[in-house]
């Protein structure tokens, strides 16, 4: 192509500028771009790295936290750490793992207080309503009080004893005269600090605090509990019962 | 040009070892005490600065936040609290006064790395070099901006290398530390002066505050330079010193006016002739061009950084 073809400068120094530009330009838009998918990827953290009480949704978290560390040293009990590259949630962020030092759940939240950018919403003042996870009981079939023994520990350490978790009694069936005192959770009032997962008696935990996006806390719009919807409409929500065919196989119901 | 592998034999002759040696002396003590302003809480329980450079409060008053880690924050659409905006707003402040880049050279714990590096390079006569274009850090600037704003995320603080050491000095999370070796044997075998003075984009952003800061470096001796070049050998950013130190040619003042420039004193150091001296972005104005007595070459009016013009043309 001859220097003459039309949009290349003739000026050797212009000719030059635009060249450097678009190498540059070029590399940028490769590191750009790596970058980018590394800042996509950052998002999944592991299950047991939880986020300080208050921690805004992984993704807005990751737009707000400076990696500080702030809050880390306002933690008057070392649960929060900052992440290093092999620990996996994104580097320099700040986390705690529940069974290895939980959150102790304090009153005046030092840790949000300390953090300087929202991160952590200073919105949250009771740290009865912080969702750093949700206690799920991941292992039915090694919980003791499941098999039908009473252990109870994760119960008696719950900050929120018989409102996170409560012991639901039912029938043993494998010794026909004993009870299972279950224990469940409520995801409303737990408040993910860890306690009953570091408590937890067995090698591997039954009970471990999962991170709201996994636990999946949320009901689908379109399930309607027919109870529910009663006591809100104060009554009946259809006038007669309905009047519904017999589907019997004489009857012709089947095919 | 061969390279002078200890350029500051001749000061250190004329001026003694603490005039020679002066501002890299206090460089190396700011860069100790600002490390040990955050260390001194961890190690013996008494408290000054809590925090990273990221962001720090110290003694429970005064917040510090860097201005390109909330920036990028913006990019990512978080707006952040009126802590961390304040405590960027007295960085940037801060560093319109006191020159930028200072941050480079006389606070950011990546310095005595590349420092090192540099020192290691001149003494073994290494002379490769990748070519880098400078100006590459300024479109990382720009590229760390994007991927900020396309992955929601503060994106330069997933690699930064430079809070990585620090956090690795500071909280004791040490992988964070491999950067800086990369960096290390990248400036000692790579590329000269390859990180700071080519691709940090931090070093880039506070280099774009350099470019108004008060407190810069003149060479308002110049008149008494005689040519030796040590301050060339000696400079993080050699590109910065020509506009002033032979800036009487193109009716330039003496001030080094480029954000790159990182206030390092080290040609001050390095110049037996004593060129060099810190001063402000002001005496600029109060030196008449002396186009008057020697009128400019019209060529050289185009440009007011011809070394760099001349380097791109060759
Ligand atoms: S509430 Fe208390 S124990 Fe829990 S993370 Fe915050 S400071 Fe630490
Ligand atoms: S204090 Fe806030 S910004 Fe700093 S590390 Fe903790 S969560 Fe992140
Ligand atoms: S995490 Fe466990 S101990 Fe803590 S509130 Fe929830 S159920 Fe209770
Ligand atoms: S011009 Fe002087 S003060 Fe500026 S970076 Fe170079 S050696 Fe340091």
């Amino acid at each position: 192509m001859s220097d003459s073809a039309k949009g290349i400068p003739r000026d050797p120094r212009r000719r030059k500028a635009l060249q450097d530009m678009t190498r540059l330009g070029g590399g940028a838009a490769v590191a750009a771009t790596m970058l980018t998918a590394f800042g996509v990827s950052s998002r999944a953290r592991p299950a047991q790295a939880l986020r300080p009480p208050g921690a805004l949704p992984e993704r807005d978290f990751l737009a707000a936290c400076v990696r500080c560390g702030l809050c880390v040293r306002d933690c008057p009990y070392d649960t929060l750490r900052l992440s290093d590259w092999a620990d996996g949630p994104a580097v320099g962020t700040p986390f705690f793992v529940a069974r290895n030092v939980p959150c102790e759940m304090c009153d005046n939240i030092p840790c949000v207080k300390a953090c300087p950018t929202g991160a952590l919403d200073h919105a949250l003042t009771d740290i009865a309503k912080a969702k750093m996870g949700v206690a799920v009981i991941t292992s039915r079939e090694t919980c003791l009080n499941l098999q039908g023994l009473r252990c109870d520990v994760c119960y008696r350490v719950c900050p929120a004893i018989d409102k996170a978790i409560t012991l639901e009694l039912s029938h043993n069936a494998r010794t026909t005269k004993h009870a299972i005192f279950e224990p469940v959770v409520h995801a409303e009032y737990c408040t993910g600090c860890g306690k009953c997962e570091k408590s937890c008696v067995l090698t591997d935990a039954a009970i471990k605090v999962l991170p709201i996006e996994i636990a999946a806390l949320k009901q689908d719009e379109h399930y309607k509990r027919g109870w529910e919807e009663k006591k809100k409409a104060g009554g009946a929500l259809v006038d007669a019962p309905l009047k519904l065919p017999v589907r019997r196989p004489e009857a012709g119901g089947f095919p | 040009m061969t390279v002078n592998a200890r350029p500051y034999l001749e000061a250190r002759a004329q001026k003694g070892l603490w005039a020679s040696s002066k501002f890299m002396v206090l460089r190396r003590i700011s860069q100790v005490a600002f490390l040990a302003l955050f260390l001194s809480g961890p190690l013996f329980g008494i408290w000054i600065a809590k925090g990273t450079l990221a962001s720090s409060m110290t003694l429970g008053v005064l917040p510090l936040t860097d201005p390109f880690i909330v920036l990028q924050s913006l990019a990512a659409r978080h707006w952040p609290e009126a802590l961390s905006a304040t405590g960027a707003a007295i960085v940037l402040v801060g560093y319109l006064v006191f020159g930028g880049r200072t941050y480079c050279s006389w606070v950011c714990p990546v310095n005595p790395v590349t420092d090192l590096a540099a020192w290691l390079r001149r003494r073994l006569g290494i002379t490769f070099t990748a070519k880098i274009r400078p100006e590459l850090r300024l479109y990382f600037v720009g590229a760390v901006l994007a991927a900020s704003m396309l992955s929601g995320s503060v994106a330069w603080e997933l690699i930064n290398p430079v809070t990585a050491l620090h956090r690795a000095l500071v909280f004791g999370v040490w992988f964070g530390a491999g950067g800086a070796v990369a960096i290390f044997l990248f400036d000692l075998l790579v590329a000269k002066h390859g990180w700071c003075g080519h691709l940090c984009p931090v070093g880039a952003f506070y280099g774009q505050i350099g470019r108004v800061a008060l407190l810069r470096v003149t060479a308002d001796n110049r008149a008494a330079c005689n040519d030796c070049m040590d301050c060339f050998a000696v400079c993080p950013e050699p590109q910065v010193i020509s506009p002033a130190l032979k800036g009487e040619r193109t009716g330039a003042g003496p001030v080094i006016t480029a954000g790159d420039c990182t206030v390092c004193g080290a040609c001050i150091d390095v110049c037996s002739k004593q060129v060099f001296h810190l001063g402000l972005r002001s005496r600029n104005a109060a030196h008449p061009l002396p186009s008057t007595t020697a009128p400019a070459p019209a060529a050289r009016v185009i440009s007011s950084q011809p070394a760099v013009l001349e380097r791109d043309l060759s």
